[in-house]
């Protein structure tokens, strides 16, 4: 659910609430139950996204380090 | 145990067992003009000696019940009200799951509720207490309970703990309202209110939230009124709510329609009069 | 009620919720057994008066979301694990829930037990650090006291989701008398879909009835033997399970314990027992099921000289005399520290 900007979200498998901000809820999105690595995840959410920012490389790999850790995402 | 005490507060039956009769004593004198309980209690709640000898030397009474702190400290036998308080309080946060349970005072006029929520000493208790001799009917001081299904506010009028300055406010309360005045209890001075009799005779009326308020006091605080996002209000609920984990998505659900639902305001003050200026503002 | 005798009736025969008079003395003993959920499943469809029905659906809804958090724990620990090539296998309540069984509905689950090879404590332990736990106990001794001579690693508590691990290389302390196989516990267990396993069927009463009267003092036993009465109805449904019981007691050492298990089991339960097996009933059964109904309808623990005695018992289980006496000497000894958590 989006309020003020940010996604709250309810992960039903863990039973946990998460408060999500740019670009996690749309690495969520991008990811979509089919895997892919860093640089094809940066492609598909510029395809799907606007996100602009010189260091938009970056901020995904440490949004994904912190999904990753959340739980809400794993390798495959 | 030796003695019983049933008490019924809005949708809360409490099975109250006691090794001494005196808490239930002043128990029942607080809350005589309350409903009949529930033949079936929710929760129960054991005032008990923690050594056998300690029922009667420096008598202590440990609080207990279907939930347990296990580090919870004994209060002395002067304070069995308070310690009866706290143990009632404990098995709500531990054990309710049929509501959403929210730290906060609610307080209602004209079928709309009002939510005041925030950090410990802004003086919610006390504001309501107020407003609910000032034409607002009081719904609880210390507990909101919101329904899983309509997001209503389910009334829990205990009787209000007042602690410390807040008691002066109402030294002229009629005195079969008034419990004991307690001294040097672990929270300083408390003197227990009984709410007024609206308050009581409605307390199975829920009512829909119109507003959610963030009372803070200071002595220097500017008076101030402004609006707060949405989700900083859903981040500070959860963290006002003891069971929001527990109820998982029903919780999500309900928390995340309140706070879509009703606009909140962060209302600063420095007296009371101001406080209750400021929500009749907000009610506007 | 005095003890939780009514409780266990009902729990052996729903049919008998209608006898009731005091639902509010059977919810609390519930609670303080840990029994309401497995109390709720049981009771469903029951004709009941409306606010118990109303509590027992609260109570099943609440066992629903502990389990999905508790079951969400497990793959998290697997996550962790998985790169190590391990066998982890789950213990108890979760292991019941992972694995849908039927001593699973409705029951309480606690903190996640793992068991694993004990040549493998150390990277298990390195990984789980490595993802986000932490150690509970920060007492030198205690550490020292888990690590030697214990079954388990020192308690692990996640950092950001606050839940605890037990990891475990056997199921009873090092210094017990008895010394069960936990190599045959590895070899001889189950994989569940995920990859995560579960002890055999024979393995996993052995356990439950160890971990009942070999290990511990028996409080929150009623919950414990429920599971028993749960697990052998489901699992004595497979040709040969009696003999395959026999031989893991054997096996583990804990013939005594499993056939204590199942008489008190059919006792109290009905439990459909093989004679042979559960043996003939001595005089000690009873003060074993004094002890697992000690528990009044106000939740109150009762008879305070048997669970002295069961205290003692526990601690005299776990270790030698004479390491028992330097254990307790060294405990009494340190200056007391505030307990910092509930």
């Amino acid at each position: 659910m989006l309020l003020d900007g940010l996604t709250v979200l309810y992960h039903r498998p863990s039973g946990m609430t998460h408060i999500l901000v740019t670009p996690a809820p749309q690495i969520l999105a991008a990811l979509d139950d089919r895997p892919a690595d860093s640089d094809e995840l940066l492609r598909r959410i510029g395809e799907r996204f606007e996100i602009e920012s010189e260091d938009a490389a970056e901020a995904v790999a440490a949004r994904l380090a912190e999904l990753e850790a959340a739980g809400l995402v794993r390798r495959a | 145990m030796r003695h019983r005490l049933d008490l019924r507060i809005g949708p809360v039956t409490f099975r109250i067992g006691s090794d001494w009769r005196a808490p239930l004593g002043e128990l029942a004198r607080l809350y005589a003009l309350y409903p009949e309980p529930d033949a079936i209690a929710d929760f129960t709640v054991r005032l008990e000696a923690e050594r056998i000898w300690r029922r009667w030397i420096r008598p202590s009474v440990g609080i207990r019940g279907d939930y347990i702190l296990p580090d919870a400290s004994p209060l002395a036998l002067r304070h069995g009200l308070l310690a009866a308080e706290m143990a009632m309080n404990l098995q709500l946060a531990l054990g309710q799951r049929s509501f959403l349970l929210l730290h906060a005072a609610t307080v209602e006029r004209d079928g709309k509720a009002l939510l005041m929520t925030g950090e410990s000493g802004a003086g919610k208790s006390t504001l309501a207490a107020l407003l609910g001799e000032r034409g607002w009917r009081l719904m609880g001081d210390e507990f909101a309970l919101v329904d899983l299904d309509t997001l209503a506010l389910h009334p829990f009028p205990r009787a209000i703990s007042l602690k410390n300055e807040a008691i002066s406010l109402f030294a002229d309360a009629p005195p079969e309202r008034l419990g004991p005045l307690l001294e040097n209890t672990p929270k300083g001075r408390i003197r227990h209110l009984r709410p007024g009799a609206d308050a009581i005779a409605r307390m199975d009326e829920p009512a829909p939230l119109a507003a959610i308020l963030f009372p803070r006091f200071g002595r220097d605080f500017e008076r101030a009124m402004r609006p707060v996002g949405a989700a900083e209000v859903f981040v500070r609920l959860t963290q006002a709510s003891t069971n929001y984990i527990a109820l998982g998505e029903r919780g999500f659900e309900t928390l995340t329609g309140l706070v879509a639902a009703a606009p909140a305001w962060g209302i600063d003050y420095s007296d009371t009069d101001t406080a209750v200026a400021l929500v009749e503002e907000v009610s506007r | 009620m005095r003890d939780s005798h009514p409780l266990a009736r009902l729990l052996a025969d729903p049919a008998s919720a209608e006898r009731v008079r005091d639902w509010t003395s059977i919810f609390s003993m519930a609670r303080a057994q840990s029994l309401l959920g497995s109390l709720a499943w049981r009771l469903e469809g029951q004709d009941l008066p409306d606010k118990a029905a109303v509590i027992l659906a609260v109570a099943r809804r609440d066992h629903d979301t502990a389990r999905t958090q508790s079951l969400w724990e497990a793959e998290m620990a697997r996550r962790a694990l998985a790169p190590l090539g391990v066998p982890i296998v789950l213990l108890k309540g979760t292991a019941y829930a992972a694995a849908a069984l039927d001593a699973g509905q409705g029951r309480s689950i606690g903190d996640l037990d793992i068991l694993v090879p004990r040549e493998a404590l150390g990277e298990v332990q390195a990984a789980l650090l490595a993802a986000g736990w932490e150690w509970v106990k920060e007492d030198e001794y205690d550490d020292l006291y888990y690590r030697r001579w214990m079954h388990e690693l020192p308690p692990l508590i996640h950092k950001e989701r606050d839940r605890m691990i037990d990891v475990h290389h056997t199921i009873l302390p090092l210094t017990a008398r008895l010394k069960p196989d936990a190599a045959a516990l590895i070899e001889d267990s189950f994989i569940l879909q995920s990859g995560l396993r579960i002890l055999s069927p024979p393995d996993m009463v052995v356990h439950s009835a160890a971990h009942l009267f070999a290990d511990g003092d028996m409080a929150g036993g009623l919950r414990n033997l429920w599971d028993i009465d749960r697990l052998v109805r489901q699992f004595s449904m497979e040709p040969d399970f009696w003999n395959r019981l026999r031989e893991r007691a054997r096996r583990h050492q804990l013939e005594a314990a499993t056939s204590r298990a199942l008489r008190l089991a059919t006792h109290l339960y009905g439990t459909p027992v093989e004679a042979r097996l559960a043996g003939p009933r001595p005089a000690l059964d009873m003060f074993f099921e004094r002890r697992l109904l000690a528990r009044n309808g106000w939740g109150q623990a009762t008879r305070p000289i048997l669970r002295f005695a069961f205290y003692v018992r526990s601690h005299w289980l776990r270790m030698p005399p004479l390491m028992l006496a330097r254990h307790l000497w060294t405990k009494w000894r340190r200056p007391k520290k505030p307990v910092s958590h509930v």
